[in-house]
């Protein structure tokens, strides 16, 4: 017996722990409670020491990251590095008493705005299994923190706890699949229910396909749910589709955008209204109006012309400018545009008024003379240039039959045999620009 | 070989069991559950480590006792279970078995070879993945995916950088 025992005493050792942990197990997941003792013993163990390490980790990181900063800054004034290096440690450290203080107060003043009780709270350190999203607070039982309570931070909620020991707590965030909060978006009021995906994003259950939800939107706790008070920001809406039997919706937590360093717990919730506006978080610069007396360039060269071209300025474009010059030429012969035959007479453009013509396209594709938008024959106003018989036509040729009046001479006439320029020489631009004549040709 | 001189290879490699210091004991397995609780949040890519693994997975090779390493394995897996928000027992159990099975090879096998900690650190972190699923699946009732490829890839990464902490773990044994 003594042999037998010795000989199957280290796998009767193994299937009796074996045994113990799995009446352990059955006794959690039957009951749906927790055996607290042994993760108190583990908690207090070793949560002293992540703060330790956290602390230490903290305050090293900084000086570290900010000695490579100074590092760069003796090699530019090397003479000087004891004495900067010095003082530039001091700033550092004054630096991250500053940062930390900013971090405090911006929670205070959060705080101080919400009508609930909160503890604040720093994370030192994640769960315990690979790819858990859980996270462990330094505040506990011992802070008022229980389990059930949600936790946030300015800029939305966390997650909520689910263990809290003396000196820390075990936080689930919004992100973890077990993890379901109450929501209510902001526009339409459509309730549903926040889950996790462990994924970045979340997702929006139980929302009807006929109720109406945007993307961008942004979604409140509800305060259905009976741990997070009505009122603190949950996250914007990225994704919706129609899904069956209900809406597919995929949400940006919007309290883990910014890191998780320090935590608010709502040790006592008082629900909110929810804000008719979401929160802006990104400043917009909106410029001043321009003064009332400003021209703009076009106005400015339109000063000298007629009434119609006036009248054409202030509509703004250089087609209703174009068009307004065409219409007075019509107006001025009884001519009404869209009326009379193919082949009678049109109207007699030599005679137009002074003012600015546009230029002509610079596309060799493109029809060089737009039609006006009432319909007026596609005639041009006058030639730029004149090219002589046995050339080939210029860019703007004359119409049949009309007779050009004060025609320019051309700068320099295209020879026999060659193309015309699609362009007027930089010579003759200039010329007629200091004229007094807009871009397309000279003044009269 | 019979029986008898199976049992005298054992008594030798039983022999050949390593010794610690206390404070290894205590130190080591706390800071492998400092790291994997701490070290995930500030460089996620370290969070496929499964570092209180490891830590299971050598000193139950190099104690070559199967009681040790049952006892190494369901201490580490409760504390494990423990900081996470898992029911108590599930890393237990998985990392009982571990160090039992893993005490049963280094009294067979001599575990001072590389390359065969390599493949025995691959193979148990397989097996611990598997075990947790199954468990999962079965007393908890979850529907995690089987993802047998991502556990293959961990476990050879895994493998990988046990070798070099099982380096830095020998040079911390007592000498004899």
């Amino acid at each position: 017996m003594e042999s037998f025992l010795n000989r199957y005493r280290n796998i009767t050792v193994l299937l009796l722990v074996i045994f113990a942990q799995l009446i352990l197990l059955a006794v959690q997941v039957k009951n749906d409670q927790d055996v607290r003792v042994i993760r108190i013993w583990t908690v207090t163990a070793v949560t002293p020491v992540a703060r330790v390490l956290e602390a230490v980790r903290g305050s090293s990181v900084g000086l570290v990251r900010n000695y490579f900063m100074l590092h760069d800054a003796d090699a530019e004034n090397r003479r000087l590095r004891e004495e900067v290096g010095r003082l530039k440690i001091q700033n550092i450290f004054l630096q991250n008493q500053l940062n930390t203080a900013d971090r405090a107060k911006a929670l205070e003043v959060f705080q101080a705005k919400t009508p609930s009780k909160m503890v604040a709270a720093t994370v030192i350190g994640t769960g315990a299994s690979t790819g858990a999203k859980v996270v462990l607070v330094d505040a506990g039982s011992a802070s008022g923190v229980e389990r059930g309570m949600a936790v946030v931070t300015p800029d939305g909620i966390v997650g909520k706890v689910i263990a809290s020991y003396p000196t820390a707590s075990e936080v689930l965030l919004v992100t973890d699949t077990e993890f379901a909060a109450g929501v209510i978006s902001q526009k339409s009021g459509v309730r549903g229910t926040l889950k996790g995906q462990g994924t970045p994003t979340c997702k929006v259950d139980y929302v009807p396909l006929e109720e109406k939800i945007e993307v961008g939107e942004m979604l409140y706790t509800s305060g259905d749910d009976r741990i997070f008070p009505r009122g603190f920001p949950a996250g914007v809406v990225k994704v919706v589709h129609d899904s069956q039997p209900f809406k597919e919706i995929l949400v940006e937590p919007s309290g883990l955008q910014h890191g998780l360093d320090d935590v608010l717990i709502v040790v006592g919730g008082v629900h909110q209204e929810i804000p008719p506006v979401p929160p802006a978080n990104q400043p917009v610069y909106i410029a001043p109006l321009p003064p009332a007396d400003q021209k703009t360039p076009a106005a400015e060269s339109d000063a000298g012309a007629g009434a119609p071209n006036k009248a054409a300025a202030e509509s703004g474009t250089e087609a209703d400018r174009l068009r307004a010059v065409y219409k007075s030429v019509g107006d001025a012969q009884n001519h009404t545009f869209g009326e009379g035959l193919p082949g009678s007479k049109p109207p007699d453009f030599t005679k137009l008024p002074a003012g600015p013509v546009p230029p002509p396209p610079a596309g060799a594709g493109a029809h060089p003379n737009p039609a006006p938008a009432n319909g007026a024959p596609n005639t041009p106003p006058r030639p730029a240039t004149a090219a002589p018989a046995g050339t080939a036509a210029p860019p703007n040729p004359a119409p049949p039959g009309s007779v050009p009046k004060a025609l320019p001479k051309p700068a320099t006439p295209a020879p026999a045999g060659t193309a015309a320029p699609a362009k007027q020489p930089d010579a003759q631009r200039k010329a007629n620009q200091a004229a007094g004549a807009g871009p397309g040709g000279p003044g009269r | 070989m019979d029986y008898s001189s199976g049992r005298l290879l054992v008594n030798q490699r039983e022999r050949q069991s390593s010794r610690y210091r206390a404070w290894v004991l205590f130190a080591v397995p706390l800071a492998a559950l400092l790291f994997q609780i701490s070290v995930p949040r500030f460089f996620q890519f370290l969070g496929f480590l499964d570092m209180p693994l490891l830590v299971v997975v050598y000193f139950s090779l190099m104690w070559r006792s199967q009681l040790g390493g049952l006892a190494v394995g369901a201490l580490m897996g409760l504390a494990q279970d423990s900081l996470s928000h898992d029911p108590l027992g599930m890393f237990g159990i998985d990392k009982t078995l571990v160090g039992y099975f893993a005490a049963s090879v280094g009294v067979r096998l001599d575990v001072d070879n590389a390359l065969l900690r390599l493949v025995l650190t691959f193979f148990f972190y397989l097996f611990h993945q598997c075990l947790y699923w199954v468990m999962a699946h079965a007393l908890l009732g979850r529907q995690a995916a089987f993802e047998i490829q991502r556990w293959l890839l961990l476990g050879l990464l895994n493998a990988v950088v046990g070798i070099s902490l099982f380096h830095f773990l020998d040079k911390l044994r007592e000498s004899v």
